[in-house]
């Protein structure tokens, strides 16, 4: 198997199974899904790191500065703001059994 | 650039693992949050890993970079609104998307030095590279500035538009298959710039409703990127990664798509057949309702059923809390009461969600469109409260709009229907509601936590 095809099999597969492990998202979930998804093609960051690392003049090495700069929002902030979505799905559970009588917490 | 050893390549492996088993994660409640932090730490250990394998230069600056950019993205993170969202996603994927660009520009000045021999493919996935990166960069800064009421939301159009931007397409297309037979900075470049103008001219005729749709697209375009960027670096984790962002991302944007009974070509070209711009701006003086605090707290107090359509001017208006305080005290009266929370309330589909998580609302209380549609027929009151586009029957009965065909939640069959309204001004989408000059409609003119904390103490007084 030449080395271009083995790149190939992993690509096609990897669209296989991207498809597949989110097919029973619910509505509910899409914002988060979304973001989570962005925070991962984050890890471009590597790539970027990778081409820094090995940059030849100065306009090669800020060039790949502004990329490394941009790849970590993406996946830093990504990974994050996730997180603070997801904390509000979780936090709710508490309140739900109590929701009748416990009135404090809204105005706090 | 050394090879890379195989306890690296494990490594990645391992990773690439983690980022499955967090799309997997994200997309049942009960274990989101662990898939989350299970993709954030295979993305950490996959970059710390190079340090200690690539033999690179220049670490110091690269470690000051990383460190800006994470106090910058962990900022933006903290400090956004639960209402800006949807911005902050759009903005994050064009940064992505940029880095992704500009990865692959460095590595095609690479390729062009004399001697190398990079190959047909890899040339062919750096102009991929380049062009889908730099677009989804621009589309996803014309899509932040929509979002931000920065720039109008309504589609923007101009004669010529459709001819420049297959134009744009095409000379993409033809520079990156010269590419491939001299390949240059120069054509990289230009590449990049043509990139850029494609991404604005795809995002700049979406109509304001669909934009969502758009920045789930321009992630896929970068989980793409991204993944070509992998087989030019030899990647496997850069590849699976984006790959799977890129497959993911489009199955999403279809179901986010039939959510609203559109086609993706419709959302992104619909405005160019013209026609959609249906009351484009103008205000109707048609004679409405409009009742007081007290008149909407008696509708509601002796109501048996009620349904609250939240609407993207409820979270504006920072109104949930008292919207749930309000609830709760109907429930007390003996009110059922529930919420219907339509797929794409809010700007982003599941927004609404996340909003009303956010106030604490419960769980049980939320219902999806295709659970309580058909309990409107037996609901005595509809409140909506800043929602517009959602409930607006034009979507089933005026084949011109632009939400023609959207599935919509039938507020309209309930026996009386409650509008808190700001203005006249009509939704997102642009287009007048007929709801509202229904004989069984009042409208509630007013700030939304302003009318709901008067209506409040109406129904406290009852």
């Amino acid at each position: 198997m030449s080395e271009a095809v083995v790149w190939l099999t992993i690509f096609v597969l990897s669209v296989f199974v991207g498809i597949e492990v989110i097919s029973k998202v619910s509505s509910t979930l899409h914002t988060p899904l979304m973001s989570g998804a962005n925070a991962i093609h984050g890890i471009i960051l590597l790539g970027a790191i990778l081409v820094t690392g090995y940059a030849e003049s100065t306009v090669q090495l800020v060039v790949g500065l502004i990329a490394v700069v941009m790849a970590t929002v993406n996946m830093v902030g990504g990974f994050v703001v996730t997180d603070r979505m997801l904390q509000m799905f979780t936090r709710k559970k508490k309140p739900a059994k109590s929701a009748g009588t416990d009135q404090s917490g809204a105005a706090a | 650039m050394i090879d890379t050893p195989v306890w690296v390549q494990l490594v990645y492996l391992a990773a690439a693992v983690f980022f499955i088993l967090a799309l997997k994660g994200l997309s049942s409640p009960k274990h989101a949050r662990t898939g989350n932090l299970l993709g954030a730490i295979g993305a950490t250990v996959a970059v710390v890993v190079v340090f200690f394998y690539a033999e690179l230069d220049n670490v110091v600056p690269i470690l000051v970079a990383i460190v800006i950019g994470s106090i910058a993205g962990v900022l933006g993170a903290q400090r956004v609104q639960m209402t800006q969202m949807p911005q902050l996603v759009a903005l994050f994927n064009g940064v992505g998307g940029g880095a992704a660009a500009l990865v692959a520009l460095l590595e095609l000045a690479d390729m062009t030095e004399p001697g190398h021999d990079p190959g047909t493919f890899a040339l062919i996935a750096t102009a991929f590279t380049i062009v889908v990166g730099s677009g989804a960069f621009s589309g996803s800064v014309v899509t932040f500035a929509k979002l931000q009421e920065l720039m109008t939301s309504r589609p923007v159009l101009f004669p010529g538009l459709p001819v420049i931007f297959a134009l744009g397409v095409i000379a993409s297309v033809a520079l990156s298959v010269m590419t491939v037979w001299t390949p240059s900075m120069l054509i990289g470049i230009v590449l990049g710039l043509l990139g850029l103008l494609v991404g604005v001219l795809l995002v700049l005729p979406v109509g304001g409703a669909d934009v969502p749709i758009v920045i789930s697209l321009l992630n896929a375009g970068t989980g793409l990127a991204v993944a070509a960027s992998g087989y030019i670096l030899q990647n496997t984790v850069l590849l699976v990664g984006g790959t799977l962002v890129g497959a993911s991302g489009t199955f999403l944007t279809l179901l986010m798509a039939g959510a609203m009974g559109r086609s993706v070509a419709n959302i992104l070209f619909g405005a160019l057949k013209g026609g959609s711009t249906l009351g484009a701006g103008e205000t109707s003086d048609r004679p409405v309702r409009s009742g007081g605090p007290e008149d909407v707290a008696i509708l509601l107090g002796y109501a048996d059923k009620v349904i609250i359509v939240p609407g993207y001017g409820l979270a504006v208006a920072q109104a949930q809390h008292t919207l749930r305080e309000l609830v709760d005290v109907l429930t007390e009266r003996g009110t059922k009461v529930d919420y219907a929370i339509h797929p794409v309330a809010g700007r982003m589909p599941g927004h609404m969600n996340v909003l009303l998580a956010e106030a604490q609302v419960p769980y049980e209380q939320l219902k999806e469109m295709d659970d309580i549609n058909g309990e409107f027929k037996q609901t005595d009151v509809v409140l909506v409260v800043g929602a517009n586009d959602v409930v607006n029957p034009a979507a089933r009965t005026t084949p011109r709009a632009p939400i023609y065909g959207m599935p919509i939640l039938n507020a309209d069959e309930a026996r009386q229907v409650v509008f808190m309204k700001r203005s006249m001004r009509p939704g997102f989408a642009g287009i007048e509601n007929e709801l509202l000059f229904d004989p069984k409609t009042t409208l509630l003119f007013g700030d939304a936590k302003d009318s709901l904390g008067k209506l409040l103490s109406a129904v406290k007084g009852l």
